[in-house]
């Protein structure tokens, strides 16, 4: 079984410390980078496959800055087999447009039955780019997953993607693309043996040259979104804070949706 | 100059997403703005519901046939029609909801047609050069204003950032229904499976009551959903709870769940943790209920009662009743 996982290095969300820069984007210096949330599940799902195939490989595949190695041995210690890092810096301020196109040419030159990403990043929360680069590959895109059951003797792939009221079971021929959620499972932590495992594990370098593709067509020249002003949320306000029997507590809470027009 | 199109998303029982009735609203309003015509798209087995529903927002709705999104994701299929529609059409701006089905939708237009994505509007407004639009992003702690470069693209909008209001006058219903080759492979829905205790979709209610860690059981979640009940609204979850199983995931907010903005966010034994916080913070309203007045919630929440949530619930629960009789 050979599964690709999409990897991003996002500002750790726990920080709070995210801001951008003088330059409009994301101030990466400014907290430390984490495996994005929702592509942990993506790979803990991929462990969990392997496992239950008793063979197979995970080849992780990141379009991120020069320091993303630090970050993707963390996946690699969960137990990924490899990992392919397309960084270049003519990618810099590349758009979500760019970023799909790269991605899914990176995807290219890798051997895969199916590909898992996080359904969004925390970073930007767009949700786009999974099924930006399955329809740039001419391949099925299963999204919201909550469990994955492919099958390599039929070539297909079941995923339960949730829906509003519960689910929808969703079936498509192999190779496809799937988008992770929360509910595939906990990601493990690393072990000490998988910590160290990881420090041999290959990290594949791949610039655009690499993949053929024209700088001039990445990055933030050639970006389709641009920012034009940032300012701060008003302010919430002040908390009231309300001390007394659950009655009084609870007449308050009242008489508050009343005054807000709620009831 | 384009007109602005609004492409609405499956809503339930074949009807209009109340997502797409917020985002006609608001594209109305800015089409009307900008003197640019404003169109609605909707492709479904049979669009004729949700196509008279868009028209009482809409002055010209599109309505196409696609049996394949019967029983089939519809994403796939809707994008290569959307693309299609391109072909005879430039259109300045593509508005979709920023739910699951319009983010798919939305990734798969934008690699179809190399236009770019602005994700999650809170609103949109008409600068220079195509629309500028507002999001949030950091967990709600920056406001940004982002264009596109080539002056059109898609823009996402969050739910409940508008209040669906119908047009003046109803709308006119085209059937576009010509036969379009398969630009994406189709996905097949073999089932549509509804889970017991799956309460109202959470991203489109107006009033969230959700319950967290200090609910402490999924028999702890009876009062979170008669609250919910009494109030009209939909029961939400910490991933605290949903993580022990109290809940389905669908119900989460945070994160890795969902992002909210209901008028009313009612929190119960919810810290207030900043995965959850994100999810949440631009409510209209956010009362917490909790016994640890350190909870982080108390430094955001409006209204914070210190106490039992069960008790209090309880005596709240009792007050809402009485006063709907």
């Amino acid at each position: 079984m050979r599964i690709v996982v999409l990897v991003k290095p996002v500002p750790d969300p726990a920080s709070a410390g995210e801001r951008l820069g003088p330059d409009g984007r994301l101030d990466r210096a400014a907290v430390p980078a984490v495996v994005n949330g929702n592509d942990e599940f993506a790979l803990e799902a991929a462990l969990k496959l392997v496992e239950a195939a008793g063979e197979g490989e995970i080849t992780l595949l990141s379009m991120a800055p020069a320091s993303a190695p630090e970050t993707l041995r963390k996946a690699l210690a969960m137990g990924a087999t490899r990992a392919v890092h397309v960084t270049d810096p003519a990618l810099a301020g590349s758009c979500a447009v760019s970023t799909a196109t790269v991605l899914a040419r990176a995807l290219r030159d890798l051997a895969f039955d199916f590909v898992l990403a996080g359904i969004d990043a925390s970073d930007g929360l767009g949700g786009i780019v999974p099924a930006a680069v399955a329809a740039h590959l001419g391949l099925p895109y299963l999204s919201y997953a909550q469990r994955i059951e492919p099958d390599l003797t039929t070539r297909t792939i079941r995923v339960r993607r949730t829906s509003p009221t519960g689910y929808d079971l969703l079936e498509a021929p192999l190779p496809a693309v799937i988008g992770c959620t929360q509910a595939l499972g906990e990601p493990r932590y690393p072990s000490l043996k998988g910590i160290m495992a990881a420090r041999g594990k290959e990290i594949v370098t791949r610039s655009l040259a690499d993949l053929g593709l024209d700088p001039t067509t990445h990055g933030t020249s050639a970006a389709t979104t641009a920012l034009l002003d940032t300012r701060m949320p008003a302010s919430r306000g002040a908390t009231e804070i309300v001390r007394g029997t659950p009655d009084e507590g609870a007449a308050r809470i009242v008489d508050f949706l009343v005054e807000r027009r709620i009831i | 100059m384009g007109a602005l199109w609004v492409v609405a998303e499956p809503g339930t029982g074949g009807g209009l997403a109340r997502i797409s009735a917020e985002a006609a609203t608001l594209v109305r309003e800015l089409a009307a703005s900008t003197g640019r015509g404003a169109i609605g798209v909707v492709i479904a087995p049979d669009p004729a519901p949700a196509a008279a529903d868009l028209a009482t927002y809409l002055p010209v709705v599109w309505a196409i046939t696609e049996p394949a999104a019967k029983d089939h994701a519809w994403s796939a299929v809707a994008a290569g029609h959307v693309a299609n529609l391109m072909a005879d059409d430039v259109p300045d701006a593509i508005f979709v909801g920023a739910g699951a089905d319009g983010r798919d939708l939305a990734g798969a237009v934008s690699a179809l047609t190399g236009l770019g994505v602005l994700v999650n509007a809170t609103s949109v407004a008409w600068g220079e050069n195509g629309p500028a639009v507002e999001m949030s992003i950091f967990g709600g702690k920056l406001l940004t204003t982002s264009g596109f470069t080539g002056g059109r693209g898609i823009v996402t909008i969050r739910p409940n950032v508008t209040t669906a209001v119908e047009a003046g006058a109803v709308g006119r219903v085209e059937a576009r229904s010509e036969a379009v080759p398969a630009r994406l492979p189709a996905v097949r829905v073999l089932e549509r499976i509804s889970e017991a205790g799956a309460a109202a979709p959470i991203e489109e209610a107006r009033i969230i009551v959700s319950g967290g860690r200090g609910v402490g059981g999924p028999e702890g979640f009876a009062i979170v959903e008669q609250l919910a009940d009494a109030l009209g609204g939909a029961v939400g979850a910490s991933r605290a709870a949903v993580d022990s199983g109290w809940i389905p995931y669908s119900q989460q907010i945070g994160q890795t769940g969902k992002i909210v903005k209901p008028e009313l966010y009612l929190a119960l034994g919810i810290s207030g943790a900043i995965q959850h916080k994100v999810g949440m913070r631009t409510s209209g309203a956010i009362v917490a209920i909790n016994r640890d007045t350190d909870a982080p919630i108390a430094e955001f929440a409006d209204l914070f009662v210190a106490g039992d949530l069960f008790e209090v619930g309880a005596a709240l629960l009792e007050r809402l009743r009485a006063r709907t009789g």
